[in-house]
């Protein structure tokens, strides 16, 4: 297997360490905290139903989206009390893991 | 007299020859496996027919085969009106080296080297044989899966496959290698086992395989990028030796058993000793200042016998080295962090991949040679979330249970958690060296400084010609070995000319050593 190296610098504790930067490191995504206004597929699958609409009220707990998934449909509920902002998916449509579905004021 | 007379009539008759040419012709009926189509399809895919591996694997004229005549007894499906020969599995026994092994290889040529009763039974007959026999066993894998027309008896025949590789784990070696798909279910038994062997384009291991991802998430991919050898030897760390070819595998193969015993009531086999290659020049391969990388590869060659360093894992975790080598003569497995890869730290799969090869080395009464030169564990939310406390705590449970000879040399950094993990005093290594190089601290100077002369830095009219003094001083007074010395946590400071020495000695003097743990049924290690 041909060796891939990514000579670079790497921070510990401060000190800048020269050194080989592996692949896994490098492709890290920076850590972004979960928004709960934004709704998207935990799984792939296909948008089974949409039971809400642009500018409806909604409180924690409304069902909002069915998502079929693994022969199961899962439903999507609201984790605020809030307004529907827009909505990024069409019945029937498929979805692939981590797609913006819905997004709430 | 009359008793003579018959018998010579009989023998006239040829009765015995005629039963052996029948048995001859059998044999080779059967030995053509799926026939001729299906070799040759095999042969286009670049790999080679079942007995074919076997007996390029063992030592010439070795192999004894068993249960040839075996056949499938499935009913469904019209399967009575079909013979699958051997019911698709070739097994034996014979010699790696001089040293005796039980084998098993899947037909691929046979109803795809689909897994049925019988074929399971040949597989768990073998198993059987070599735990008791007390030989390493080792099991070529090419098959498509469970033979779906036998239902319930293919799925009750991996389980019986996967209860033998638990119960022997530990007791006899078991080395998987996989020439072929090996899906589902199949893919538990090599899991189980010690060694998994891949080659590149040939080798393909899922749990559930791309037409399945993508009919049911609407994934594409491609088996290769799926479950191919590249990806298990660097992506999962499912595969511990990667070759491009059957044969080149087959060599790694034959290379490890003459590191192993044969069980784990032995020692390995004891080799010719002889000195290291000059070109490995120890005393020039660590640069003194901490922060510069090297290959600690070359450490171990300047160190083994005829620099002869096997590694494992070779392009998994890289910032983690470990392998076999000989000192004196006796099998030593290494564990050594790399500098060269992420600086050496420790991290989520590094200490998967060294507290596994620990307790390989316990069970199969290898000593243990740590070597020390890492800045401690890897920062990151990704390294916290993937669980570094709970994987990196299978290295210290991994030394600390080891009773095999434990020695230790800290070449340069030992920093904080790591300094403990890398088989400190405290988790028992029986020796501990260091070089004038080592700083054994609880961090770096840099960070350390910058906590402890926190507010002489802050307060200074020139914070950062205040925090470079409190670094020098720092270093002066703790990036060395004498303290952790004058504690007599490490046994001696050596020069690293005389490292060789101190180990061979160290290894020679350990070799009864005897350790009694407390009686338990097992302990609870954090995996």
């Amino acid at each position: 297997m041909e060796k891939t190296e990514n000579p670079g610098l790497l921070n510990i504790d401060t000190t800048l360490y020269k050194t080989n930067i592996s692949g896994k490191f490098a492709a890290r995504k920076p850590y972004r905290p979960a928004d709960p206004r934004i709704i998207s597929s935990f799984i792939p699958g296909t948008i089974l139903e949409i039971l809400v609409e642009t500018g409806q009220e909604v409180r924690e707990g409304d069902d909002l989206i069915i998502l079929d998934a693994m022969k199961m449909q899962n439903i999507l509920k609201s984790k605020v009390n809030g307004k529907i902002k827009c909505i990024a998916v069409s019945k029937g449509e498929k979805v692939s893991k981590g797609r913006l579905l819905l997004e709430m004021e | 007299m009359a008793g003579n007379i018959h018998l010579t009539l009989k023998i006239k008759d040829m009765p015995l020859e005629k039963k052996i040419r029948e048995l001859k012709e059998k044999r080779e009926k059967i030995l053509l496996g799926g026939g001729e189509q299906a070799i040759e399809k095999q042969k286009a895919l670049g790999k080679r027919t079942a007995r074919e591996r076997i007996l390029s694997l063992l030592d010439e004229g070795s192999f004894s085969e068993y249960d040839l005549f075996v056949e499938h007894d499935a009913r469904d499906f019209d399967m009575d009106k079909k013979s699958l020969p051997s019911d698709g599995v070739v097994i034996g026994t014979g010699t790696v080296y001089g040293a005796p092994v039980a084998i098993f290889a899947q037909d691929f040529t046979v109803a795809g080297g689909s897994l049925g009763l019988m074929h399971s039974r040949k597989i768990t007959k073998i198993m059987d044989h070599a735990l008791k026999m007390k030989i390493p066993l080792i099991g070529i894998n090419d098959s498509g899966g469970a033979r779906i027309q036998e239902g319930v008896n293919s799925l009750a025949g991996y389980g019986e496959i996967f209860f033998r590789n638990t119960i022997s784990s530990g007791v006899i070696p078991q080395l998987s290698v996989i020439l072929g798909p090996c899906a589902g279910g199949a893919v538990y038994s090599p899991a189980l086992t010690d060694f998994v062997f891949v080659v590149e384009n040939i080798s393909k291991m899922f749990i559930t395989g791309p037409e399945v991802i993508r009919t049911v998430l609407g994934e594409e991919i491609s088996m290769e990028d799926l479950g191919g050898a590249k990806v298990h030897s660097e992506i999962t760390g499912n595969a511990h030796f990667y070759a491009k070819t059957e044969e080149e595998c087959f060599e790694q193969i034959k290379k490890l058993i003459t590191f192993i015993p044969w069980n784990n009531s032995r020692k390995a086999k004891m080799f010719d000793p002889g000195e290291p290659d000059q070109e490995y020049r120890i005393d020039k391969i660590v640069p003194d200042d901490p922060t510069l990388p090297y290959d600690v590869r070359d450490v171990i060659r300047a160190i083994v016998d005829k620099s002869d360093f096997f590694e494992i894992m070779e392009h998994y975790a890289r910032n983690i080295v470990i392998g076999f080598g000989r000192m004196g003569g006796r099998t030593i497995g290494f564990v050594a962090n790399q500098p060269l890869e992420m600086a050496g730290v420790l991290d989520v799969d590094s200490s998967d991949k060294a507290a596994r090869f620990i307790r390989y080395c316990d069970s199969f009464n290898v000593p243990i040679i740590t070597l020390v030169d890492l800045p401690g564990y890897l920062p990151g939310v990704d390294q916290e979330h993937a669980g570094v406390i709970r994987h990196g705590a299978k290295v210290l449970y991994a030394y600390s249970e080891a009773t095999v000879p434990k020695l230790t040399v800290i070449l340069r950094k030992a920093y904080g958690g790591g300094y403990i993990a890398m088989g400190s005093r405290h988790l028992r290594a029986d020796f501990v060296f260091a070089w004038p190089t080592a700083e054994i601290a609880v961090m770096g100077p840099e960070g350390a400084a910058n906590i402890i002369f926190r507010k002489e830095i802050l307060s200074s009219d020139d914070p950062d010609g205040t925090r470079k003094q409190k670094v020098e001083e720092y270093k002066a007074k703790f990036a060395n070995p004498y303290v952790a010395a004058s504690r007599g946590y490490i046994d001696a400071v050596i020069e690293p000319g005389e490292t060789r020495k101190f180990l061979l000695h160290g290894i020679e003097i350990s070799d009864n050593k005897d350790v009694t743990m407390p009686s338990k049924k097992h302990g609870l290690p954090p995996f």
